[in-house]
C-alpha cells in the first residue's frame, strides 16, 4: 500500500468516525426536511393560485419559477454544508494537529509531509464530494417528488458543487499551515462569507447597471472560484429556461447565477495547485 | 559502522531566543545515552532535529549516517514526542496497524501482539485510545514508537505519565532494547531513571552541553564514612582506593570498624553543579 493510500485511508475513517460527522448527518437531515416542507409549501401555493387566478399576463411560468428557485435555494445550503464539512474535515491539519501532538507521530514516518498533506486534502475532497452528490440527490429526488421539477442540467451542478467545497478544502489546508484550528476556522468562513458577498454584489450590480460593482464581483469570483463554480452550477441548472421566466429567475435568488465559460475548470485546476504548493512549499519549512 | 545518532554544531534559532548553542553529541549503536538538562535547556529541540521535526539554523544531524528529517533516516528510527496524542477514535490495534503501514513494517499481527506485550497492554487491543488512562496512551506510545524494529529512537520523557509500576516496565523494556542492540536516547526529568538504565549521560543548560560521560566518570569522590565505636567519622578527600589503608590505620590505632561506606556524588549533584544557577 502506498504513503498516499495509506493517509487517505486513516483520514476517511478519521472523517466517518469523528463526533463532528453525526452531527453533519443531523444538520443534514433537518436541512433535508426543512427543504420537503418549504418545496411542499411553495408549490402547492403557487399550483393552487394557478388554478384559481388569471394567468400571468407576462407568461411567466410559475412552476418553473417555483422550482429553480427552490432548488437553487438548495444548491446554496448544500454549498453551505460541504464548505462546513471541509472546513472541519481540514482546519487543524497542520498547526492545529500540531499544537494537539497528533501530527508529530506520522511526520517522523518515512511517508513524508507533501503525502501527509495530499492525503489529507483527497480524503476531505472526497468526503465532502460525496456528501454534496448525496445532499443534491436529495434535494433533486424531493423537489422531483412534490413538484415534478427537474433542472435544465444535472451532473454538470453537482460536479461543480463538488468542486467548489474541493477548493474551500484547499484553502483550508493552506490556512491549517499558519493559523490554529479556531483562527482557521474563523478565516475559512469569513474567506467563505467573502465569495458570497461578492455573489450578492453582482447581483446588485446588475440590477443597479453599475459596471464597477459587477467587475468587483466578477473578479472576486476568480480570486474564489469556489463561487465561480456555484454561479455557473446555478446557472446550468435553468440553462434552456427562456422568455419572461428567465427574466423573472435574474430578479430572484438567481440573480448571482453567471455562467463562467471555458475558462472556469482549467482555472480551478490550476488554483488547486497553487494552493496545494504553497501549502507544500510553507509545511516543508514548518517547524513542529 | 556510522554512529547510531551525531549531531555537529547544531544550532537551534527561534528569533531572538538561542535555543541550541553549537551542541555536539553521539550515541554510538546499541548505545542508550540520557539527556539531562533543565526546562527550557534545549533537550526537545534537539530531539526535534533528530527527527526532522525542526530544522536546525546551522550544524548538522544524522540517523545511522544518513541525514536526519531525511526518508532514509526516518525509516530507522522510532519516536515518542514528549506531548503526543492520538486519535481518540483509534483502537490500540488500529493505531499500530496504521504506523506500521507508514513505516512500511511487514511484522503484521504478530509484530502487533508483541509490542502490545512488551508494553502490557495486551488486554488493551481492541480498546478505543480515547477510554485509555494517560499512562496506558504512553505505554501505547513506545509501543507506536517501536514498529518497524527501529535501530535508533528518540524517546521523549517516556515515563512522565507513567505510576511506579509503569517506571519499571519502561526501565525493563529499555534493558530489553539494549540487548536487542537498539540505540537509544533518553530525554528524562528523573535521575534515578537515567542513572539506572543508561551507559551515558549528557547534560544540556541553555543550549549546551555541559557535561557528558559515563555516570561513573562524572562522579567525583566524596570521602569515606566509617561506623566505629564512637558513631560514624567521616574522611572527606579519600576514595575507594584508600580504603584499604585507612582500616588497617583505624585497627591499628585500636579502633573497632563495623562498617564502611565510599561516598560518591550523586548524578543529582552532578546535574546541580553543571546547570548551575539554570537548575531552578
Amino acid at each position: 500500500m502506498t504513503g498516499l493510500a495509506v493517509i487517505v485511508g486513516y483520514a476517511l475513517r478519521e472523517s466517518l468516525r469523528r463526533r463532528v460527522f453525526l452531527v453533519v448527518l443531523l444538520l443534514t437531515a433537518g436541512f433535508l426536511g426543512l427543504y420537503a416542507l418549504g418545496t411542499k409549501e411553495a408549490f402547492e401555493a403557487v399550483d393552487s393560485r394557478s388554478l384559481s387566478g388569471p394567468e400571468d399576463p407576462f407568461g411567466v411560468d410559475d412552476h418553473e419559477l417555483t422550482g429553480a428557485t427552490m432548488f437553487g435555494l438548495s444548491m446554496f445550503a448544500t454549498l453551505f454544508l460541504g464548505a462546513v464539512l471541509a472546513a472541519f474535515l481540514t482546519l487543524a491539519t497542520v498547526r492545529g494537529d500540531a499544537e494537539r501532538g497528533l501530527l508529530q507521530p506520522l511526520v517522523v514516518r518515512p511517508v513524508g509531509r507533501p503525502v501527509l498533506l495530499a492525503g489529507r486534502f483527497v480524503a476531505a475532497a472526497s468526503v465532502c464530494g460525496v456528501y454534496v452528490a448525496l445532499v443534491y440527490a436529495g434535494a433533486l429526488l424531493i423537489t422531483w417528488q412534490i413538484g415534478e421539477w427537474t433542472p435544465d442540467r444535472i451532473v454538470g451542478p453537482v460536479v461543480q458543487l463538488a468542486a467548489a467545497t474541493a477548493v474551500i478544502a484547499a484553502l483550508s489546508l493552506l490556512g491549517s499551515v499558519f493559523l490554529s484550528a479556531t483562527a482557521n476556522g474563523i478565516a475559512v468562513f469569513m474567506v467563505f462569507g467573502a465569495g458570497l458577498v461578492a455573489g450578492l454584489l453582482g447581483q446588485i450590480g446588475e440590477a443597479l447597471a453599475s459596471e464597477t460593482l459587477t467587475n468587483v464581483a466578477e473578479t472576486a469570483s476568480w480570486v474564489l472560484p469556489f463561487e465561480a463554480l456555484y454561479q455557473d452550477g446555478l446557472d446550468a441548472i435553468t440553462a434552456d429556461t427562456r422568455g419572461f421566466t428567465e427574466a423573472a429567475l435574474t430578479l430572484g435568488p438567481f440573480g448571482g447565477a453567471q455562467a463562467a465559460g471555458a475558462f472556469l475548470w482549467p482555472w480551478t485546476f490550476a488554483y488547486l495547485a497553487l494552493v496545494g504548493g504553497l501549502a507544500l512549499a510553507a509545511f516543508a519549512r514548518k517547524d513542529l | 559502522m556510522a554512529a547510531a545518532f551525531s549531531a555537529r554544531g547544531l544550532v537551534k534559532r527561534y528569533g531572538p531566543v538561542t535555543a541550541l548553542d553549537g551542541v555536539d553529541l553521539g550515541v554510538e549503536e546499541g548505545e542508550l545515552v540520557g539527556l539531562l538538562g533543565p526546562n527550557g535547556a534545549g533537550k526537545s529541540t534537539l530531539v526535534k532535529i533528530g527527527c526532522g521535526l525542526v530544522r536546525p539554523s546551522s550544524g548538522e544531524a544524522y540517523v545511522c549516517g544518513v541525514r536526519a528529517g531525511s526518508r532514509e533516516a526516518r525509516a530507522v528510527m522510532g519516536y515518542l514526542a514528549e506531548l503526543f496524542r492520538f486519535p481518540g477514535w483509534a483502537t490500540a490495534d488500529e493505531l499500530l496497524t496504521l504506523h506500521q503501514r507508514l513505516a512500511g513494517s511487514t511484522g503484521g499481527e504478530s509484530e502487533r501482539r508483541e509490542l502490545l506485550e512488551l508494553v502490557g497492554l495486551t488486554e488493551a487491543r481492541a480498546r478505543r485510545v480515547e477510554t485509555m488512562s494517560k499512562g496506558m496512551q504512553q505505554r501505547l506510545g513506545i509501543a507506536q514508537a517501536l514498529v518497524g524494529t527501529p535501530r535508533f529512537l528518540f524517546l521523549d520523557e517516556p515515563t512522565s505519565a507513567l505510576d511506579p509500576g509503569g517506571r519499571r516496565t519502561v526501565r525493563g523494556l529499555l534493558e530489553e532494547l539494549r540487548r536487542r542492540g537498539v540505540a537509544v536516547l533518553l530525554n528524562s526529568h528523573l535521575l534515578s531513571e537515567i542513572e539506572l538504565v543508561c551507559d551515558r549521560v549528557a547534560i544540556l543548560s541553555r543550549g549546551s552541553i555541559v557535561a557528558e560521560g559515563r555516570p561513573s566518570e562524572l562522579a567525583r569522590p566524596r570521602g569515606v564514612e566509617v561506623d566505629v565505636d564512637g558513631g560514624t567519622r567521616l574522611f572527606a578527600g579519600l576514595g575507594r582506593s584508600d580504603v584499604p589503608r585507612l582500616v588497617a590505620d583505624l585497627v591499628a590505632g585500636g579502633e573497632a570498624v563495623y562498617g564502611v561506606r565510599v561516598l560518591e556524588t550523586t548524578l543529582e549533584e552532578i546535574y546541580l553543579e553543571a546547570v548551575g544557577e539554570d537548575a531552578g
